[in-house]
């Protein structure tokens, strides 16, 4: 009986004995030799791992960040300056401030500007509806409203007001991380500026046809007047196609391109509201009040 | 009797219009005839604003291989050209004509009287058809002339003449057959002589009895053309469907119906050939069937491209009340419009009026396993898994499962007893997994 025991515990033993050395030269011979910064990186970065820095998740981004050895074209969206710094330091590198940033829907096309002209009852994807068809408004750039950015958006950070049928942007959740950019299908949402105290300035409309027929679909569509381009003094803005496009890197935010749309296709979202005594016209004044 | 195996759904035929004849829809005051109404590359115009223009003459060239030329359906004064709205709900470039008179450029025969003779060679014939802008008049608008022309080494055994007319509704290749017989065998042997092959045979589903008697008959002077009755069964009309049907041969994954020798073509090709061939006659106007339950007087019109569906509509009784979707084609396929000056194009095989209790969609439910849309798919296919990896955007796994091969024929959302929306989601992965394929062969 003991013979059994004993002889059972020493076979058992000596095996683990010889699985543990070749274990052990197995793990030398095909040992990975990782650079510790990695890991130092990863800790540091939020780990959303969101893809808004373009690689597949935080880990990849460490290891891109380490193999380049600079931080060029290289930045986590989410973090921001604080997380960059942070990085920079493990490198002994360092980084080029640069301003936050923020998505901007640039479509006004709401249900009273741009009222329904047909029902779509297929499956709610922008993608399927902008295969398909113009819109339910008519508007062949302007937003679907079926919620595909919500869908990208991994923040909590966007979401569809009922009551206009666009996506707004939740400004303190948005990391600008540019998953709701890639989703929509109308090129619609843009990164920009997140701007002084909040403030920006921009062109809410995409639409490339010509005025009168973007006005047929929308009441709020940019016409591509130009009287913007000739208003503004720092040539921030650019007409293109019919279209007018602010610059974010130029406007210096002093709003008098605002005042000149005919059609209110550019928003200043943030700003303070105007003083009436600024303007002279006493029926403009009352518009501005509102 | 002959069908195609794997799949395939038996919808409400509701042929109403197939005992009406074929009327002559008088040419309306303007017309937008879209500048490119073809698959493939777009064509580049040639006539400007202002001109004046014949009924047939060429007002856009094809430029490269997979193009089709586009030629005037009236006579006129071009007044603007601009985007409008066509049947893909976006706004393609039209040319805008202010109708005058009827007059017909010179070299087209206008006589009534049948040519039987088919005097010009093979190669002369294929440049016939590319000069003639004739493309598939099935509804896919594929160039004629690109499926003749054989790439080197391959040889086809077959030519297959598609009079099948799944879809449910439309009738106006059933009438073409019935009415114009003699031509479409006529523009069948041309076909042939143009790909050099012995055999045709025109498939005909067993709900239009009259026409393969009448096919059958007229059949017996021409050498080699065999008349087929089909099963009724949907997508009978889809290329491999039609093939596997009446030869027996699949066409394997990725591959086209040349790789098994074989060509399809769809009656109303073959009537357009013998038209451009033997008359000279560029494609310019095609038979529309106007229909639906609510219409007052459904109809099979003659109708020039170019006119606007409303047009249409107002010939066949106005449009009705309740109409709740308009779609050009089939219901099974076809495309809701959102317009109604949407113009006639080549691709048009019908206008259906649906009544809003028909086109309501019903409210989707989770999916219960039943396995029906598995056997519906002629394609062989898993559509409820294709859906859900879809709206997953599960694109890799997508493509390992074949959702290339998907024809959207429609059978599993027709068949889903919880009523997915099966084929919205599989166009959409298809859509997806097509542009990724396409950026791969890029690099």
């Amino acid at each position: 009986m003991n013979d059994i025991i004993i002889y059972s515990v020493i076979s058992l033993a000596s095996i683990g004995v010889v699985a543990a050395i070749i274990l052990y030269f197995v793990a030398q011979k095909f040992k990975v030799i990782e650079d510790p910064k990695i890991d130092l990186i990863e800790e540091v970065l939020p780990g959303a791992n969101c893809g808004g820095c373009g690689f597949a998740g935080c880990r990849n981004f460490a290891e891109a960040v380490v193999k380049a050895g600079n931080l060029e074209g290289l930045r986590c969206p989410v973090g921001g300056n604080e997380t960059m710094n942070k990085i920079a330091g493990i490198l002994g590198l360092e980084v080029k401030e640069s301003e936050p940033m923020v998505a901007v829907v640039r479509c006004s096309g709401s249900k009273e500007n741009a009222p329904k002209k047909n029902n779509f009852d297929g499956i709610t994807s922008c993608a399927f509806a902008n295969n398909l068809y113009h819109g339910e408004s008519g508007c062949p750039y302007g937003c679907l409203g079926l919620g595909d950015c919500v869908d990208a958006c991994q923040f909590d950070a966007i979401y569809i007001d009922k009551k206009t049928g666009l996506p707004v942007v939740k400004e303190e959740k948005c990391v600008a991380c540019g998953a709701c950019v890639t989703a929509c299908p109308r090129n619609i949402i843009e990164l920009r500026y997140k701007g002084k105290k909040n403030r920006r300035v921009f062109v809410s409309c995409v639409n490339e046809e010509k005025g009168a027929v973007a006005l047929k679909n929308c009441k709020t569509a940019c016409i591509g007047c130009g009287k913007c381009v000739k208003a503004c003094n720092f040539d921030a803005i650019t007409l293109k196609n019919n279209l007018a496009y602010i610059d974010f890197e130029k406007c210096k935010l002093c709003r008098k391109c605002v005042e000149v749309c005919p059609t209110g296709a550019i928003l200043d979202i943030n700003f303070p509201p105007r003083k009436p005594k600024v303007i002279v016209d006493t029926d403009k004044k009352t518009v501005e009040k509102n | 009797m002959r069908t195609f195996k794997k799949g395939g759904v038996h919808p409400n035929e509701n042929k109403i219009s197939q005992t009406k004849s074929i009327e002559i829809l008088p040419i309306p005051q303007k017309v937008y005839i879209p500048i490119t109404q073809h698959l493939g590359a777009p064509s580049t115009l040639v006539v400007k604003k202002g001109d004046s223009i014949k009924t047939g003459q060429l007002i856009a060239k094809s430029e490269s291989f997979i193009c089709a030329n586009n030629h005037s359906s009236v006579s006129g004064k071009i007044s603007k050209i601009d985007n409008f709205i066509d049947a893909s709900g976006y706004k393609k470039p039209c040319i805008v004509v202010d109708v005058e008179g009827d007059e017909w450029i010179d070299s087209i025969d206008k006589s009534l009287e049948i040519k039987k003779d088919i005097t010009l060679s093979s190669g002369e014939i294929i440049q016939k058809i590319k000069e003639m802008g004739i493309v598939g008049l099935g509804g896919a608008c594929f160039p004629t002339h690109v499926k003749l022309m054989l790439p080197e080494g391959k040889k086809a055994d077959y030519l297959i003449i598609n009079g099948v007319e799944c879809e449910p509704y439309l009738t106006s290749d059933h009438r073409m057959m019935l009415e114009k017989g003699e031509e479409i065998l006529i523009g069948t042997s041309i076909l042939m002589k143009a790909l050099n092959v012995d055999n045709a045979i025109i498939g005909i589903e067993n709900n239009k009895k009259d026409a393969i008697n009448h096919l059958t008959e007229l059949s017996k002077n021409y050498k080699g053309i065999k008349i087929e009755s089909l099963k009724v069964k949907y997508p009978q009309g889809g290329e491999k469907q039609l093939i596997k049907a009446l030869t027996n041969r699949e066409v394997p994954s990725g591959k086209l119906p040349l790789d098994v020798g074989c060509v399809v073509d769809n009656v109303g090709t073959a009537f357009a050939v013998y038209e451009a061939v033997q008359k000279n006659k560029p494609l310019f106007e095609r038979v529309v069937t106007v229909t639906g339950k609510s219409v007052k007087e459904p109809k099979n019109l003659m109708v020039r491209m170019g006119t606007p569906v409303n047009y249409l509509i107002e010939k066949a009784g106005g449009l009705p009340e309740d109409t709740g979707k308009i779609i050009s084609g089939g219901p099974m396929m076809g495309k809701a419009l959102t317009s109604l000056d949407v113009p006639v194009v080549k691709g048009t095989s019908g206008i259906l009026l649906m009544k809003k209790s028909e086109s309501k969609r019903n409210k989707e439910q989770n999916c219960i396993r039943c396995g029906k849309c598995v056997v519906a798919c002629p394609m062989g296919l898993e559509p409820y898994l294709l859906a859900a990896l879809s709206e997953h955007k599960n694109y890799e796994e997508l493509e390992k499962h074949h959702i290339m091969d998907c024809i959207e024929c429609g059978s599993c959302q027709f068949t889903c007893p919880s009523f997915r929306p099966l084929l919205d989601n599989l166009r959409l992965g298809k859509n997806k997994v097509g542009q990724i394929i396409r950026k791969r062969r890029k690099k």
